[in-house]
């Protein structure tokens, strides 16, 4: 299992590294967001609660971006039924995914964090970066699990990038809501104030319980 | 004998459900919610049953709960935001938990329907629902349950209601309880039954027709056969 997995997120990551397909794309729009968000509040500087929803709702929409793509070369290329062919878990062929995506979500945030913090964020990031660290781990590990169910979910249907925001959207907002509340006391005009505890409980909550659910359905998503 | 108990149940129900439309839409409106929810969770462990038996029966008793459940979840919202209208004076209030909860989930159910259209085989199209009617169904416990650890209290609960008001509420609202329940039972029984006569109708018309020169009159539907 753990060679599995290991085996398909080595080739996930080459893939990325050799196509550039999904980050570039994913750091691009959140950028372009953040400047639409400019316009569309017609504020130069944000802090506190609005600028927790827009990092959020931008780092959502990007996520987005790559749930779309996750499984497309295997839906083309016909890496299902290699992997299928192959004498191995399937539950590996999904922890291979959520993990990949969870290093995109990395990846892009370590770009998309501080083009926030330079276009958009009033207060400085500084003292707020360990607690938001945290926070975007949690909302990461949340957003690839659900993410990778609802990409392989969609990706055998006709309408795949419609089907794939109007799912994700709704079984995300636990998410987004744990999130934004969570790293709204980082961007306080006054300072970072403590992380607010019982925010982050729920997004672990979350994680588990999808992380369970999405281990036990998984398997039915892959058999033709 | 089983006709006489649906039609019994049928017109029963809305009735004992309508006593309480007089004094208040609570009557309607929280047992809608209740039995809504209720039945996207039944949704969720038929999918799972289907998952593990691969029974289309199981497949379908999911899509005639969820589906049905979207139809009384439209009723909810609506006769929540009537209701909402008239104690708070906003259709839809934002800092209300429960609704905004409610919300999400009708719009993650909202696309049940969508999901099954854009599937092309029936098979991996009962698969693939029922694997999207466990997750939901899971969600939909999990973010009461959010609901509940943050509890804003200008919602009215309904199991206040009905241990601190007086008896005659808390009667009406278990028999409209308990008669919408009823209500969405045999509202499924008849979807069932329905289904169930099509898919028999259609058996025999292909063996009238003979096999190879069949073509089905049936209009677009993602609806489980079996």
């Amino acid at each position: 299992m753990r060679r599995t997995v290991a085996a398909v997120l080595g080739k996930e990551f080459a893939l990325e590294w050799r196509t550039r397909e999904s980050i570039p794309a994913m750091v691009l729009f959140a950028v372009t967001t953040y400047v639409v968000f400019h316009f569309g509040l017609n504020r130069n500087t944000i802090d506190g609660d609005l600028a927790a929803g827009v990092l959020w709702v931008t780092l959502l929409f990007a996520a987005i971006l790559g749930i779309n793509r996750l499984f497309v070369a295997e839906h083309e290329q016909g890496g299902f039924d290699g992997f299928l062919l192959a004498p191995v878990d399937r539950t590996a062929l999904f922890v291979a995914k959520a993990l990949a995506l969870f290093g995109y979500l990395c990846v892009v945030e370590l770009v998309a964090v501080p083009a926030f913090a330079l276009l958009l964020l009033g207060p400085s990031l500084g003292q707020a970066l360990p607690g938001l660290a945290i926070v975007l781990l949690a909302a990461n590990a949340g957003i690839a699990v659900v993410g990778t169910l609802v990409a392989a979910l969609a990706i055998q249907t006709r309408a795949r990038d419609l089907m794939v925001p109007l799912l994700a959207l709704p079984l995300l907002v636990p998410v987004v809501l744990g999130a934004s509340q969570a790293s709204a006391p980082l961007f306080d005009q006054g300072g970072a104030a403590a992380l607010p505890g019982d925010w982050l409980t729920l997004l672990a909550l979350y994680d588990l319980l999808f992380a369970l659910i999405a281990y036990a359905v998984f398997d039915f998503l892959l058999e033709d | 004998m089983l006709t006489t108990g649906f039609a019994l149940a049928f017109f029963y129900a809305p009735v004992d459900a309508d006593q309480g439309i007089i004094q208040k839409i609570f009557y309607v409106h929280v047992p809608l919610a209740i039995v809504a929810l209720c039945g996207f969770v039944a949704g969720g462990i038929f999918g799972a049953m289907h998952l593990r038996t691969r029974d289309a029966r199981w497949d379908m008793r999911s899509y005639v709960v969820i589906h049905l459940s979207i139809v009384l979840a439209v009723g909810v919202l609506i006769t929540g935001s009537i209701w909402a209208r008239a104690s708070w004076g906003q259709w839809f209030v934002w800092d209300e938990p429960m609704l905004v909860v409610f919300l999400i989930v009708f719009l993650l159910y909202a696309t049940y329907q969508p999901l099954r259209f854009s599937i092309e085989d029936r098979e991996k199209q009962a698969r693939y629902a029922s694997v999207f009617a466990v997750t939901a169904g899971a969600f939909v416990p999990l973010c009461f349950g959010a609901v509940r650890m943050a509890e804003n209290l200008t919602h009215p609960q309904a199991a206040t209601m009905t241990t601190s008001g007086p008896a005659s509420v808390t009667t009406t609202f278990l028999v409209s309880l308990v008669g919408m329940g009823l209500l969405f039972v045999t509202l499924c029984k008849y979807e069932m039954a329905s289904k169930n006569a099509t898919a028999k109708l259609r058996s025999l018309r292909r063996r009238l027709a003979g096999d190879d020169d069949f073509v089905s009159t049936a209009g677009r539907s993602a609806a489980p056969q079996l």
